[in-house]
């Protein structure tokens, strides 16, 4: 029976997949033709979807941007054989897009069943779990600390050590909570592997319980992602039927499970301390660290709190090596990265890639520059606390540290594109109200600082004391950079400084003479 | 949307009862009862704060945190407009402010015949097809003024 790749992916279905997929049965039937469909993840060649795929003796050969009009034509052109036509890519795995990717968090994100167990060990599921069990907990932290894998979720804090503070941490009870809150604009890799590779988070939890002696762990996944929900329980489900969750995991004598719980609407809640707060059932509040989650976290218990790529490259790490993975990157950024290229350009999608090569090559050679076709302004790098970096910069390697270097951050991968268009005074602003909406209200600083600098920024917008008004919000945000308990308050700055920094002439539109009108 | 049923206090203890074993439930429960009833009322409050052993001022703190649980029924459909920076490269705000205009609504408000609630929502995963929106749940990409004059039109008609 042919094999048919309809993708369930969210992005895919914000397109049109399931239309399209109501069209190829329909077809299908009409014709007499039995195929067999698959509703993968997407392969992330996202510009492309919904982009269906069939298996052929010689691959699988794709179609992209298909419409449901499209549908009978593919049909007419022998598709099910691989068939010529206007919206075939040829064999999927020989697109440049997905060639040129080194895939470890991602490898089988796109290709495989993503709730059928039995094609997640076909394709090498399982075998880092194995592995672990082999070893011994103390053993799998050493992998993970060799691997040098830091925490996706923004912030790069090594995995392994984060690990081994709460193994260590004397405790009845430990946690593993996955941080699924993917708040930021332009990210959707942790959406992606969720919602293509369920059971590789479900393993990568299952061994960090195992490392640190932890029975429970909970996917935090914020609500906005309800596609993403069903995928997760079904896998869930699928998971415990089949052993792979529950009171002897595998065979191996531990326990472990996983719950899900859904968030509410609170970007804050993806601060760690914030999530464990909600998780527990009180308003999101940042708690002051120390005592950091690794000792007192959930339930006053020691607690991982780790990104969802972060727990999904484990399984890879454990069944390949810590040194495999190191062996990817530059300086002290290691293995891969998932990169999300969103925003005004051509090739958007997601693109996994070892760290290291430049911001430019990302935009231009990858992403292919702007969808509108206009020259590119800047590029927001890091979701809404990272900062608005120009082409200027564009031969900076993506890499935590040199990103640091010029007052930016590569947070969770995530690029939004913008083209010459754009207006940087509004975008600053809007980096001031974003705060001011999600703040958690616990500092001053942030609280108040953020309302005062929409203000401010309010008046340089009219043109009113613009240059005593652009100091004012220097020294706004150096105080909410110094006064903020979390990253919230304290890098709104970011955007709103590098706005400053490389868009001056943005913020003194309103004083030059108003030639233009 | 789902059809949401009448406040029924003997149902709302149902819900919450059922949901006691969890570790940390409040924000299950809550989801559940604005799964059946379309919000929050505040009725459930006080009930909830009994069950949880908590007091009715923490519990209401909890209810006003959190940006999903409405206070009053929405609309029979409800459609999400992104607009975070992904999408306002696309071009978003223009779409939306222009969109509200047409249909009379501010954000966060319902249409008078009570057939749709448009809501701001900052980033749906979607950004590599910006402007991104939900409609009852289903996500949609590349959102134009085209795609939201027929899904207001659709709204109206059922
Ligand atoms: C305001 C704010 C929002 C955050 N949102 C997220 C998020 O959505 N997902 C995430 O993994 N980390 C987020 N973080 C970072 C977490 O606090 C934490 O560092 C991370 O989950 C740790 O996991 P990792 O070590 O695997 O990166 C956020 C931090 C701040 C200050
Ligand atoms: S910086 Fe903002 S979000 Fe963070 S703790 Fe302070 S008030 Fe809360
Ligand atoms: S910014 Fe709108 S969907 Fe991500």
């Amino acid at each position: 029976m042919t094999k048919v790749y309809v993708p369930r992916d969210m992005a895919a279905l914000a397109v049109g997949a399931k239309r399209v997929l109501a069209a190829v049965e329909k077809e299908a039937a009409a014709r007499g033709e039995t195929i067999q469909i698959i509703r993968n993840g997407s392969r992330g060649l996202l510009w492309l979807e919904p982009l269906v795929e069939v298996e052929t003796p010689e691959g699988r050969i794709g179609y992209g941007n298909v419409k449901p009009s499209d549908v009978p034509s593919l049909f007419d052109a022998g598709f099910l054989k691989g068939g010529a036509h206007p919206l075939s890519i040829g064999k999927v795995e020989e697109h440049p897009y997905w060639a040129k990717q080194t895939r470890v968090t991602f490898e089988r994100v796109g290709i495989i069943d993503p709730v059928n167990l039995d094609d997640y060990v076909a394709h090498g599921g399982g075998q880092g779990l194995a592995k672990a069990f082999e070893i011994g907990p103390a053993k799998v932290i050493e992998e993970v600390t060799k691997s040098g894998l830091r925490g996706r979720g923004g912030a790069g804090f090594p995995a392994g050590i984060k690990w081994k503070t709460v193994a260590d941490a004397p405790a009845d009870r430990r946690y593993v909570v996955t941080n699924a809150d993917e708040g930021d604009s332009g990210t959707f890799a942790d959406r992606m592997v969720m919602e293509g590779d369920p059971f590789v988070l479900i393993e990568g939890m299952t061994i960090c319980g195992y490392a640190i002696g932890a029975s429970k762990g909970f996917i935090y996944l914020r609500a906005e992602y309800p596609q993403c929900a069903e995928v997760l329980t079904e896998a869930l489900e699928a998971a415990r039927k089949g052993g792979w969750l529950g009171p002897n995991v595998r065979g191996s004598g531990f326990a472990f499970d996983i719950e899900l719980r859904i968030g509410a609407g609170a970007y804050v809640c993806g601060e760690e301390t914030s999530l464990l707060e909600s998780l527990e059932g009180h308003r999101g509040i940042v708690r002051a660290k120390p005592p950091l989650p690794a000792h007192v976290g959930f339930m006053g218990r020691p607690t991982v709190v780790n990104n969802v790529l972060t727990l999904a490259t484990a399984p890879a790490i454990l069944a390949k090596g810590g040194e495999y993975y190191a062996s990817f990157g530059v300086g002290r950024s290691r293995g891969t990265m998932p990169l999300q290229i969103a925003g005004n350009v051509k090739f958007g999608g997601l693109y996994e890639t070892p760290f290291g090569l430049t911001l430019g090559e990302i935009v231009n050679d990858i992403g292919g520059g702007t969808l509108t076709g206009r020259p590119v302004r800047a590029v927001q790098c890091g979701g809404p606390l990272g900062a608005y970096v120009p082409p200027s910069l564009f031969d900076t390697p993506f890499d935590y540290e040199a990103f640091q270097k010029h007052d930016s951050l590569i947070g969770h991968g995530g690029l939004v594109v913008f083209d010459d268009t754009v207006d940087m005074l509004q975008m600053a602003r809007f980096g001031m109200e974003f705060c001011a909406i999600e703040s958690c209200g616990k500092c001053t600083p942030c609280r108040i600082g953020s309302t005062r600098g929409v203000e401010t920024i309010d008046k340089i917008v009219e043109g009113v004391d613009v240059e005593a008004n652009i100091e004012l919000l220097s020294d706004l945000c150096n105080t909410m950079k110094f006064g903020s308990l979390c990253a919230l308050g304290g890098f709104a700055p970011y955007p709103v400084e590098s706005a400053l920094r490389h868009y001056p002439e943005d913020f003194r539109k309103a004083t030059l003479p108003a030639a233009a009108e | 949307m789902s059809g949401a049923v009448p406040w029924n206090e003997a149902r709302a203890q149902e819900i919450i009862d059922a949901h006691l074993g969890l570790e940390g439930p409040a924000l299950p429960i809550l989801h559940a009862i604005q799964e059946e009833f379309g919000y929050v009322p505040e009725a459930v409050v006080p009930q909830m704060a009994q069950s949880l052993n908590i007091s009715r001022a923490e519990m209401h703190g909890v209810v006003t945190f959190y940006h999903d649980f409405r206070h009053a029924p929405a609309g029979r459909h409800v459609l999400k407009l992104c607009r975070a920076e992904s999408c306002q490269s696309m071009g978003s705000e223009k779409i939306a402010k222009d969109f509200l205009e047409r249909i009379k609504l501010e954000w966060g408000g319902t249409a008078n015949d009570g057939s749709l609630t448009v809501e701001a929502v900052y980033c749906l995963g979607l950004c590599a097809h910006s402007p991104g929106a939900l409609y009852d749940g289903e996500p949609i990409g590349r959102v134009d003024a085209e795609i939201l004059d027929e899904l207001a039109s659709e709204a109206q008609k059922s």
